[in-house]
């Protein structure tokens, strides 16, 4: 289970690591991304392009299935249990609705070693916190190398609170996960 | 904080003081009663228990952390508009309306459809349930008076729903707050209504239930499902939030969609 949290910059790298994953990459890769609420549908699309998986907006209760990705809708955190996504219209978190960290803490919550948590560009702290809970439960952590990212303020929150296992480029980042054990 | 842990402190609120929330969403449970943790100053769950076991006011606390959900007016802009230009004019055919706006909340939905309603000539004819399971909040929308700042989001909003008229219409403000005009809630009828334990208590055109749900778990979703289904006129209208489908209810197939991705819903004859 891969876990995505992106803000600034990130809509243009993460459709280049979802091209990377072919059609037969058995993962479930869910994405939380803070963008403004008029681009709302547009990330699906954006990512469907590129993207041999079938993309879609995270439903609450939906159970979500292998081989597919999920885009956290606008104006709601997006956590998960065992098997089925949950949203909630609590107050943002980090001045934030979507909240990667509260994704982030669902994710290390139900599914600990096999969370795999991966922080993008962006210019907010949001998902540091959870990063270190993802690791804290014994998952696996990967951050883009902020010397590279667009906007280096997300990836430099997250190493300032965790190491991670893999610090890398984004056009190293599919290849790690095609490793990984999600 | 363990699943387990969580389950006896909901034992707990249900044995001594009847709340049930036993059916609640648990990952969202979890991260209120952290929350909640957080604000309180209270050091863990055991702490928050003995507290609630001993004292009442620590319950009414966590039942606000555990129940107030936060809306906006106007939110999602589009479901509004198809509300306004679909629905209105089927619903400008009856002679009288109920419409029911249940988990209401503070009251920004409810004041949302009013303005509507006022705005297409249907409020005269209609009475609007606004029902809560959380007294506090009910005042609240009762009284009809809001924080000034997200007013400049609510009328970029209502102006996206169709809205044609100065926002500031509907409201009196200071430099802290907006005091909603009273005749918008002169046809509403506010009353405590419990969506897990109680029964249906009418027969509506129109139901509005968003953001709700969400915080319940499937098969309390489905109980709720078979309520408004039940609460229904033939036709009449069933309107959820942005991220509920009706795909995952037993009455899929008792509704069509008045617009593909809208969650606004009719109810087949």
């Amino acid at each position: 289970m891969i876990f995505v949290g992106m803000s600034l910059g990130g809509s243009r790298i993460l459709p280049q690591i979802l091209s990377g994953l072919g059609p037969g990459f058995s993962g479930t890769i869910v994405v939380v991304a803070h963008r403004h609420r008029v681009s709302e549908g547009e990330l699906v699309e954006l990512l469907q392009a590129h993207c041999p998986l079938p993309v879609s907006e995270a439903l609450d209760k939906e159970v979500f299935r292998q081989g597919r990705v999920y885009v956290a809708p606008p104006d709601y955190h997006l956590m998960v249990e065992e098997d089925h996504f949950e949203l909630s219209s609590d107050e943002p978190v980090n001045f934030a609705r979507p909240s990667i960290d509260v994704l982030f803490d669902s994710a290390a919550e139900a599914f600990g070693r096999d969370a795999v948590g991966v922080l993008l560009t962006g210019a907010s702290s949001d998902g540091a916190r959870g990063l270190a809970r993802i690791k804290e439960a014994g998952g696996t952590v990967i951050v883009q190398d902020p010397a590279e990212a667009e906007c280096p303020i997300m990836p430099d929150a997250a190493l300032s609170r965790v190491s991670p296992d893999h610090l890398c480029r984004a056009s190293e980042i599919a290849a790690v996960l095609l490793k990984s054990p999600a | 904080m363990h699943d387990a842990e969580i389950g006896v402190l909901l034992g707990d609120l249900y044995e001594l003081y009847g709340w049930d929330f036993r059916s609640y969403a648990q990952a969202s449970l979890r991260r209120r009663i952290g929350v909640h943790l957080k604000t309180t100053g209270l050091e863990d769950i055991h702490a928050l228990r003995e507290s609630v076991r001993k004292d009442p006011d620590a319950m009414a606390a966590l039942l606000r952390s555990l129940t107030v959900h936060v809306s906006a007016m106007f939110r999602d802009p589009e479901f509004f508009l198809t509300f306004r230009t679909k629905i209105a004019p089927m619903l400008s055919t009856y002679p009288y309306l109920r419409l029911w706006v249940a988990g209401s909340s503070t009251g920004e939905e409810l004041y949302s459809l009013a303005i509507v309603l006022q705005e297409t000539g249907l409020y005269e004819r209609s009475r609007i349930y606004a029902t809560d399971i959380n007294d506090a909040v009910l005042d609240r929308a009762r009284a009809g008076v809001y924080p000034i700042g997200p007013m400049q989001d609510y009328t970029r909003n209502y102006h996206a729903s169709g809205g044609q008229r100065p926002f500031g219409e509907y409201y009196t403000a200071d430099s802290e707050y907006a005091v909603f005009n009273p005749a918008l809630r002169k046809n509403v009828v506010f009353a405590a209504h419990n969506l897990a334990t109680d029964a249906s208590f009418n027969e509506f055109h129109v139901i509005f239930c968003r953001n709700v749900m969400i915080y319940f778990n499937k098969t309390l979703q489905e109980r709720v499902h078979r309520l408004f289904y039940d609460s229904l006129l033939a036709l009449g209208y069933l309107g959820l939030g942005r991220s509920e489908s009706i795909r995952f209810s037993p009455h899929e197939a008792d509704y069509e969609p008045v617009e593909a991705a809208r969650r606004l819903y009719r109810k087949l004859q």
